[in-house]
């Protein structure tokens, strides 16, 4: 394989000597090792799409933070760091702190005592089988799109950064995937993104110490950005008050509701990639404080992904320019800037640390799209809608065929990619048409007892297709942005931001309304599903640094505190 | 994480940083001794020495805490 690595290792933006492939080579034995040891353990149906329900805290914590390091995540928003400043810190902190603390303290206890194995599991047992079928259908749809993605975004960066084939890479990661994951179930894939966590960190954390000290700390690196680009970079809020006063043409309102009140609420507590992880905690307490774990980790991130970006616009020596732009001038992208840096602060074996990582950001994300859709193709659309009196081990059965065949479809994906790139930027969109109103149907059907199943379903339904009516009029009449986005000045970003808002609203509106004149379910029915109707298992006495809510209230003054330094 | 017997999610994570490091921190004390022809940025640090320890260091008190049969999690 070496030698293999080496042959491919021709046209790059690094080099990599022999302790680095031998660095690359060993993780890739190290997850398949996890995966075959692990097989012995993922023999029954609960073992296998729900890792036994037996992860610690700590372990269901940095999974669900892992799972979500995927597509594009690390590159990505280094790039949109250099293009726009801090201002994509916002993603991280404003777009998922809140998120999910709301899901730790207020959602948890009931996707966990209604034991349901999945999001849709929950809105059958909440709204009925078209409410599920809706959700399961749509969610498999985009996981193992979303998972193809991630397998070209990999092969993409590798052929950039290292010259490697990339069919080649697509191969190698996709077959290490479907390996681990369809022998050891959840359980290998959540072993997996802890070690891929953990080498993030390691292979990562390097660049910003070093950048730092480079730049002569945080003030030196404020005076260079305001010199190469804009003090208007290193602020958080303070740019905020009009769409074309900041590079991303966003308004704080969009910010505020449409991030962090509808998409990352949307994303963290319904998207079942994520909540999956939660859902395999041994118990209560730990399905409570495995999100808030998550979170106290997630403020960090930007660390290792926004800080590399702004270093890279106060410290290279090349100025990065859009993908177009890069392609015609043969120059450097947004989105190299963490290669690049990588390549500028290590040496052999760091740089071999730092390709694993991004190896294993990607394979963390792939990974995680492959097992969420296993679970849900097995449990609520094959067992819900083909074959429903099965035994146990022939859904075990499924699982790991579903896995092999997901990982396909994922591959045939990123081909599909290749050839016709817009569809990343449809599938983003798609991805977003279904998780702002979900929130709002899974969120009504927890808080209110009086939602019906037919407004569940009505409303979830009247909410994606408003979200796709927006986005289709934006692509026909592009002024139509002034509408949706309240601004002939907002960009993509924001019009992200107010059509998942719209969305969700409208979901909301319908789903109250019907609600209203449709048959409820009585409350006995409706016990361990919503709130008001379900006693939540006390957690006994337990020391204060054992209490999800301390640490809650921990992570939220710090995330107030972050907000308030960077304004 | 682990059932009866089995081997802690933190010992494979233990190993992990343990080789890691050691390939990291003999990269980097070559480095030292024999400097490459073409220098990265601050190169005089040694990040690779020190780095590669750290991790090291991590990883092999990992591996002896949740050592198979320790009884940890």
């Amino acid at each position: 394989m070496l030698a293999t690595l080496a042959l491919l290792d021709t046209q790059r933006l690094v080099h990599l000597s022999t302790v680095d492939l031998v660095i690359i080579v060993f993780y890739f034995v190290l997850v398949l090792a996890i995966g075959f040891y692990l097989k012995e353990q993922a023999n029954t149906g609960e073992d296998f799409f729900m890792a036994g329900r037996e992860m610690t805290a700590w372990i269901a914590g940095l999974s669900f933070l892992s799972a979500n390091l995927g597509s594009l995540e690390l590159m990505g928003w280094a790039g949109a760091s250099y293009q726009y400043g801090i201002l994509a810190a916002h993603w991280y902190w404003i777009g998922a702190i809140p998120a999910m603390l709301f899901l730790a303290l207020v959602m948890m206890p009931f996707y966990y005592i209604s034991k349901t194995h999945s999001v849709p599991g929950y809105l059958k047992l909440r709204f009925g089988e078209p409410s599920r079928a809706l959700s399961s259908v749509s969610f498999a749809f985009m996981t193992v799109l979303m998972s193809g993605i991630n397998m070209y975004s990999m092969a993409l960066v590798l052929k950039i950064v290292l010259g490697w084939d990339i069919n080649f890479s697509i191969l190698i990661s996709s077959v290490t995937v479907a390996i681990y994951v369809a022998l050891g179930g959840l359980r290998s894939a959540i072993f997996n993104e802890v070690l891929q966590f953990i080498l993030i960190w390691a292979g990562a954390l390097l660049i910003p110490i070093l950048g730092l000290i480079e730049a002569g700390g945080w003030s030196g690196l404020k005076a260079r950005i305001a010199s190469n680009a804009s003090a208007e970079y290193t602020h958080l809020w303070s740019t905020l008050g009009k769409f074309n006063d900041n590079p991303m043409g966003i308004h704080w309102t969009g910010i505020v509701f449409g991030l962090g009140a509808i998409i990352a609420m949307g994303y963290w507590t319904t998207d079942f990639l994520v909540v999956q992880r939660v859902l395999s905690a041994k118990d209560l307490r730990a399905a409570k404080m495995a999100p808030i774990i998550g979170a106290g980790f997630k403020m960090l991130v930007p660390f290792i992904v926004i800080l590399p970006g702004l270093l890279g616009l106060a410290l290279l020596p090349v100025k990065l320019v859009g993908e177009t732009q890069a392609i015609a001038t043969g120059g450097h992208s947004y989105n190299e800037v963490l290669p690049l840096m990588l390549a500028r602060y290590c040496g052999p074996g760091l740089l071999g640390l730092g390709i694993t990582a991004l190896i294993a950001g990607f394979m963390s994300g792939m990974a995680g799209n492959v097992s969420a859709f296993t679970t849900v193709w097995t449990y609520d659309i094959y067992r819900a809608l083909i074959k429903k009196d099965a035994s146990d081990a022939h859904y075990v059965s499924m699982g790991r065929w579903s896995t092999v065949v997901g990982v396909a479809i994922s591959i045939g994906t990123a081909y599909l990619v290749m050839d016709f790139k817009s569809i990343m930027d449809y599938v983003q969109a798609l991805f977003s048409f279904f998780i702002a109103p979900l929130f709002a149907t899974v969120i009504l059907g927890m808080l209110w007892k009086r939602a019906t199943a037919a407004g569940g379903f009505w409303g979830l339904l009247a909410g994606t297709g408003s979200s796709v009516g927006m986005w289709a009029w934006v692509k026909i009449d592009p002024s139509a942005i002034r509408y949706v986005a309240l601004s002939p000045y907002a960009r993509d970003m924001a019009e992200n931001m107010y059509r998942a808002l719209w969305s969700c609203l409208l979901c909301a509106i319908v789903t109250v309304g019907i609600s209203l004149v449709s048959q409820p379910k009585t409350e006995a029915e409706l016990k361990g599903l919503v709130y008001g109707v379900t006693d939540i298992p006390s957690e006994g006495y337990v020391a204060m640094l054992h209490r999800p809510w301390f640490w809650a209230v921990v992570v939220g003054a710090i995330f107030v505190a972050l907000n308030v330094i960077f304004w | 994480m682990k059932r009866g017997g089995s081997i802690s999610i933190w010992f494979f994570i233990g190993i992990s940083l343990l080789v890691n490091g050691l390939l990291i921190f003999g990269a980097g004390v070559y480095e030292l001794l024999y400097p490459p022809e073409k220098e990265v940025v601050l190169y005089r640090l040694h990040a690779g020495v020190w780095w590669g320890a750290i991790l090291a260091v991590l990883g092999a008190v990992y591996c002896y805490y949740y050592a198979p049969g320790k009884g940890r999690s």
